[in-house]
């Protein structure tokens, strides 16, 4: 697997490569605004950040076309943020506002958007690959060379949801790419501690997946990854399954005192910190200049000071629409 | 023509699947082996694998599936062998079916259809047995429907594929053969209102699905001894039909709910409580109810029977409610 140390220099890389960077650092800026925002009590309920983790979104959703589908977790700021979900909606929607990209009723665990067919912020564990599966069969069964990329932790693994979904997408062959960040707790419990078998990739081969694993800690080794197996899914190779090692720096929720894991552990992960990684091979190989990383700075603090800017200016909704969207307003179609 | 419930049932799946390309039916035994209560006999050999689509023992999964491939464009129809083995699938139901279109602020409606068998009276025990449309239809964002004569069988699914929200259908096991005459040109019918299998004065007999046989054998019997009842199929239990409830209690001043469902939490005791709520100066005497008895469905046909709503107790909780006659 090639990865940061072994991509080309040539302009296009580096453009790409610069792109990726700043998509990371969109999703980093972000996260730590929210924290910031819990932390004022502008944001309440669970929050989940993705703080350590950006390489995996960004190199997977770089990959994926516009009618593409997207199926995600509850720790899905990113996600959503990367397939196209302004950051002004997903905070709007943390502050519980109409102008959120669900109007206030998702929340920070259930973002979802139609434009990009982001089908959530799914918050039971697993319960998103069974969607995942029918989207990929309704594609399937309509001719379309759709991909639908379903997303979630390794703790999803010890779920039944999980092995009737990996086993469904082989039997029926179905374009769907199954994407394990393996961040290795699920919320506290480390996989040794959960799991018989720890290598996750290998039971998805059990089902006849195409399956391998990825360092979800470069960007460049995920995009690579990720492309291959849209590539293969695209052209009718059937599910795909990718693990991705990676790690959560940041507590599972604001409400975690981080009793299962070491501090060591921890700083040794941030070492391999995602952004920092890319931006020093980067620089080292003169493909960032310290101007260009100024210029990505820059860019991400002012869309996410726009973002706040939005949410702060948003409005509540009607208290008389509280039972809206329960069924379908059949008039409005 | 002559036909069954079954019969009605698999013409109407047959007429979704021949109107419109996206329906097709997923579920466990429904293609090769021709459905485990052969509604879907036949339609394997007629439409294929693709769209009579065997599934592996997955409920959460191929529900979950249903729902993906209702978000999709599709429009589904998944059978669940029993309502007991719903409860796999519980979590994709209730989690996502039920909450996509609100948590999503109106952006994703799921359009599926899930079929499923409920109750008693065939000796399955206790994990075959159950009534539980009542649980179903305590959530919001679900359409809880009880086909419960020919028409309704024929007609219901086409309706409730039309529908751009998640509908339940729960097909009592001891109609599948009830047979009958059935129109011809029998079509789709509404998916939201109760109807009035017979009119009367006297009491409101309200029930719905399985139970709808007895409870018209029990207003006959009633009738011999001077009893004039109505009985009211609610045809839907999710969202009740209140106009038609409080109507016919408003003509009759008398109410017994008869529920195969137990008595305790049940849809049973929202019908009571909705009654009292809103008709309490309308009532000559308090809601009766005849449910199931509070235990596991057992085996022995002694037992079951014992344990249902009978028309020998239909009757009695008439009688009592009408004024201790008999």
């Amino acid at each position: 697997m090639t990865g940061t140390a072994a991509r080309g220099t040539g302009k296009a890389d580096s453009d790409h490569a610069r792109h990726l960077l700043h998509q990371m650092l969109r999703v980093r800026r972000l996260e730590e605004q929210c924290v910031e925002l819990y932390s004022a009590a502008k944001i309440r309920g669970f929050l989940h950040v993705y703080i350590g983790e950006e390489a995996v979104a960004a190199g997977v959703m770089s990959t994926l076309a516009p009618d593409d589908a997207v199926v995600a977790t509850y720790r899905e700021h990113g996600h959503a943020l990367l397939r196209g979900v302004p950051a002004g909606a997903i905070l709007a929607e943390m502050y519980g506002y109409v102008e959120g990209c669900c109007r206030g009723r998702g929340g920070s665990m259930h973002l979802f958007d139609a434009a990009t067919r982001f089908f959530g912020g799914n918050a039971i564990v697993a319960g998103g690959l069974p969607l995942a599966v029918g989207l990929a069969l309704a594609d399937k069964m309509s001719g379309r060379s759709r991909v639908t990329v379903c997303f979630f932790g390794e703790g999803a693994v010890a779920e039944g949801a999980f092995h009737e979904s990996l086993n469904l997408a082989a039997l029926w062959q179905l374009p769907v790419l199954f994407c394990c960040e393996n961040n290795l707790y699920a919320m506290g419990t480390a996989l040794a501690r959960s799991e018989s078998q720890t290598d996750i990739a290998l039971k998805a081969a059990g089902y006849e997946i195409a399956s391998w694993s990825a360092d979800g800690m470069d960007v460049l080794a995920v995009e690579e990854a990720a492309r291959r197996a849209v590539d293969a899914v695209r052209a009718g190779g059937g599910p795909h399954f990718l693990e991705l090692r990676t790690y959560r720096f940041r507590a599972h929720s604001m409400f975690d005192p981080e009793r299962y894991r070491d501090k060591k552990e921890v700083s040794r992960w941030m070492e391999r910190d995602p952004i920092d990684t890319l931006r020093t091979a980067l620089e080292a190989t003169g493909q960032l200049s310290g101007k260009d990383w100024k210029a990505i700075q820059r860019e991400v603090e002012d869309e996410v000071k726009a973002a706040v800017e939005f949410a702060e200016a948003g409005t509540p909704e009607p208290l008389e629409d509280l039972t809206r969207f329960v069924y379908s307003e059949r008039g409005a179609e | 023509m002559k036909t069954t419930y079954r019969e009605a049932m698999r013409a109407a799946i047959r007429d979704a699947i021949q109107r419109d390309e996206r329906v097709f039916l997923m579920g466990e035994d429904v293609g090769a082996y021709g459905g485990c209560f052969a509604v879907s006999l036949g339609l394997f050999e007629e439409f294929g694998p693709e769209r009579i689509r065997d599934t592996p023992l997955s409920e959460a999964g191929f529900v979950g599936a249903g729902i993906g491939a209702a978000l999709g464009g599709m429009r589904p129809i998944v059978e669940i062998m029993t309502v007991n083995f719903s409860l796999l699938a519980l979590d994709q139901l209730v989690n996502n079916a039920a909450t996509l279109l609100h948590m999503s602020g109106g952006q994703f409606n799921v359009p599926l259809v899930i079929r499923m068998t409920t109750g008693a009276g065939r000796q399955l025990g206790a994990q075959h047995s159950h009534s539980l449309e009542g649980w179903y239809a305590h959530i919001p964002g679900l359409r809880i429907l009880t086909p419960a004569t020919l028409e309704d069988a024929r007609g219901m699914l086409w309706t409730a594929l039309e529908d751009p929200d998640p509908v339940l259908i729960f097909e009592h096991g001891t109609l599948y053969n009830v047979a009958g005459e059935l129109a011809d040109d029998a079509g789709p019918v509404d998916i939201s209102t109760a109807a009035v299998r017979r009119a009367g004065q006297d009491i409101s007999l309200i029930t719905y699905g399985g139970t709808l046989p007895a409870v018209l054998d029990a207003a006959a019997r009633l009738a011999a001894e001077g009893i004039d009842a109505e009985v009211l199929d609610l045809r839907v239990l999710r969202p009740l039909d209140d106009a038609a409830i409080l109507g016919s209690v408003a003509k009759t001043h008398r109410a017994v709910v008869v529920d195969e469902g137990w008595r305790s939490g049940s849809i049973s005791a929202e019908l009571s409580a909705r009654i009292t709520e809103n008709s309490f100066f309308d009532l000559d005497a308090p809601v009766g109810r005849v449910c199931s008895a509070e235990a596991p469905l057992p085996y022995a046909k002694h037992l079951e029977l014992a344990a249902l709503p009978t028309v020998e107790r239909i009757v009695a909780a008439a009688r009592e409610a009408v004024g201790a006659r008999g």
